[in-house]
């Protein structure tokens, strides 16, 4: 699956498209499939969001994973702080990046 | 300390009021982020992995106590309440809303700080030895000239777009403590028959190209200090390229056309540019110079107890001699073990802030080993300082231990990373987190990149680290004999590379072989340039 990423405008944080609208939720990201160039197009000339782009991930129980660690890491937070990630309540969290 | 006159201060007031005005726009959606993008990095706000992350400048890594109250404030209400010191000598926060960058840069411009040229292609933060005016070893104090080079490079307006960023510092001891010729240029100043001039070195640097700055000049006068240096950028600003921004550093130029050619022309053009009277007149250079006067010593030359052991190691360590009889030099280590190098709290910066404005004539210094230092700490208050320090969990005795690691922040918060560097930090302090241990291999540089662009300084390392993406799995390559030292020079790379648990174990095994090997006080670095790469690496891939 392919899911559209970006970075909110004001507050920087990470955002997944969700199919109608941004999340900073990983699990709530929807697969463009083969139309995201379009909507990154459109929400970046919307100005909604930075820096869009497309990647990889894989479907799981928990919701979509993306395939680079790099994408993991934005989608939870550094793995060196915890406390700062989105579970920061999880210790176990940091498993799913690794 | 150098005081902002009136033309600093509205020189900042207003960059401020232009960027808010700009980020209004970005907001409010009158701009794209591509037209917005080179305005916010003129300001130092870069877009990282998990927000945006702003870069303050602290010029030749010195600031006040105020100033660091202020960057403990602008952390605790602005971020997540901590700030990372960075080996530019700098602070950067990790956290920062777009919609908040101008607030806090109007806060900052109270404290006579800024962002402007923390990132772009410019003369960034001049960089300097942090023991200036308290190092026995200093011909002169650098930080009159770095604050003059600062003044003449902010906002000039031939070098706002050179062809890559430009970094330069300023040294005045022997003793190297700002890997000076791994930069675009590097000033060591020196006495020639009595008078005040410098060695230029041009064309350092790290990065996926490391090199170390040949001399161009073996002395250039106080007097044309300025025009020459001038000169050696508009060599560079004319033929640098800009076509490929991999080879538009000044080091690549001078690799081309070689450091003979590039010193005739730099010659050429400073005939030209001396006629333009760009040095400054004595009058200007003594009112500089005198914001960094002596500080009025007046305590006695006592040695303090070491009846606390933990305070004698610490003091072994972590404290320097100073030029004045009675006062040290304290360094403190933002590398506890299992940390993060280089992180701080709001409240440890508040502690540093309180600490020298009470023990250390109000001044502080950012390392480019990611320390703090207090430059000027009467030996009677050193126990009073330390103290503190460890109430404030700031008290690790590892300055330059194996422990007292430069880590950029890599793949955990960096867009550009392609590898973890933190965790590896951790990793490698933890295994030698016995002090014993510690101190048995002495001195021991270990610097680790999570990319190519080694802002974690892995070249210079004694033993270096570089993070890369094998095939979307975190790889370690290890390189020995680096320094950024006097006895500068470029690490190698030993072999394969790791995992990050492999390179901690081949990091542990080197160490081994060094302490086999060693004769008498060598250093981990000495006994490689003796002995070579061979029984190191019998050892580590065996």
């Amino acid at each position: 699956m392919k899911l559209l990423t970006g970075n909110d405008l004001g507050s920087g944080a990470v955002t997944w498209w969700t199919g109608n609208g941004w999340s900073i939720h990983v699990e709530d990201a929807a697969d463009v499939g083969e139309h995201g160039e379009a909507t990154l197009l459109a929400e970046e000339g919307a100005r909604r969001v930075n820096a869009p782009y497309i990647i990889d991930a894989l479907p799981t129980e928990d919701g979509p994973r993306p395939a680079h660690i790099k994408d993991r890491i934005r989608a939870l937070g550094p793995t060196v702080r915890t406390d700062l990630t989105l579970k920061p309540a999880d210790p176990a969290a940091g498993d799913w990046i690794i | 300390m150098y005081k902002y006159d009136n033309y600093d201060q509205a020189m900042v007031d207003a960059r401020v009021a232009e960027f808010r005005d700009q980020i209004t726009r970005r907001i409010a959606g009158d701009m794209t982020e591509d037209q917005f993008k080179p305005l916010r990095l003129m300001n130092g706000l870069y877009l990282q992995l998990h927000a945006y992350m702003l870069r303050v400048a602290i010029p030749y890594g010195t600031l006040d106590s105020r100033q660091m109250r202020m960057l403990a404030h602008i952390a605790r209400k602005y971020d997540r309440d901590y700030g990372h010191f960075t080996t530019r000598q700098n602070i950067q926060y990790n956290w920062i809303k777009l919609e908040d960058c101008a607030d806090i840069l109007e806060e900052l411009a109270t404290v006579e700080m800024h962002a402007i040229q923390t990132s772009g292609n410019c003369i960034r933060n001049i960089s300097s030895d942090q023991y200036a005016g308290a190092a026995a070893d200093e011909v002169t104090d650098p930080r009159p000239w770095a604050e003059l080079l600062r003044q003449w490079s902010t906002f000039h307006p031939e070098f706002s777009y050179l062809p890559r960023k430009f970094k330069i510092a300023v040294i005045a001891a022997s003793e190297d403590r700002a890997a000076m010729r791994l930069h675009d240029i590097g000033l060591e100043l020196i006495r020639q028959d009595g008078a005040l001039g410098a060695r230029v070195f041009v064309g350092g640097g790290m990065g996926r190209t490391p090199m170390i700055a040949p001399e161009i000049n073996p002395f250039v006068k106080a007097d044309d200090l300025l025009s020459y240096l001038e000169a050696c950028l508009r060599v560079y600003n004319r033929y640098g390229r800009r076509d490929n921004m991999y080879k538009a550093r000044i080091k690549i130029l001078i690799h081309e056309i070689g450091a003979d050619e590039y010193r005739r022309q730099v010659a050429a053009e400073f005939a030209h540019v001396k006629t333009l009277g760009i040095d400054p007149p004595l009058a200007e250079l003594e009112r500089i110079t005198a914001f960094f006067a002596a500080p009025a010593y007046d305590a006695p030359d006592v040695e303090p107890d070491r009846n606390d052991p933990d305070f004698a190691v610490w003091l072994d360590q972590n404290v320097k001699p100073h030029k004045q009889a009675g006062y040290a030099i304290v360094n403190i280590s933002l590398k506890p073990i299992g940390g993060i190098p280089g992180d701080a709290t709001s409240q440890q910066i508040d502690v540093m802030a309180d600490l020298a404005e009470k023990y250390s004539f109000d001044e502080l210094r950012v390392t480019h080993a990611q320390n703090i230092v207090l430059p000027y700490v009467a030996k009677r208050d050193l126990y009073a300082v330390w103290q503190a320090l460890r109430d404030a969990e700031l008290a690790d005795a590892n300055l330059d231990l194996i422990s007292d690691i430069i880590a950029c922040p890599g793949l955990d918060y960096c867009s550009l990373a392609n590898a973890r560097s933190i965790p590896v930090a951790q990793k490698i302090a933890t295994r030698f987190a016995d002090m014993d241990r510690q101190r048995d291999l002495g001195e021991l540089k270990l610097k680790i990149s999570g990319c190519i662009n080694a802002c974690g300084h892995h070249h210079a390392g004694h033993i270096g680290i570089l993070g890369v993406d094998k095939k979307g799995v975190e790889n370690y390559q290890l390189t020995f004999g680096g320094s950024g030292a006097e006895d500068v020079s470029i690490g190698k790379i030993i072999g394969p590379g790791f995992d990050e648990d492999g390179v901690v174990d081949a990091v542990e095994k080197a160490t081994e072989v060094y302490k086999a090997l060693r004769q008498g006080d060598e250093r981990f670095l000495d006994t490689y340039r003796r002995v070579g790469l061979a029984p190191f690496k019998e050892a580590i891939y065996g």
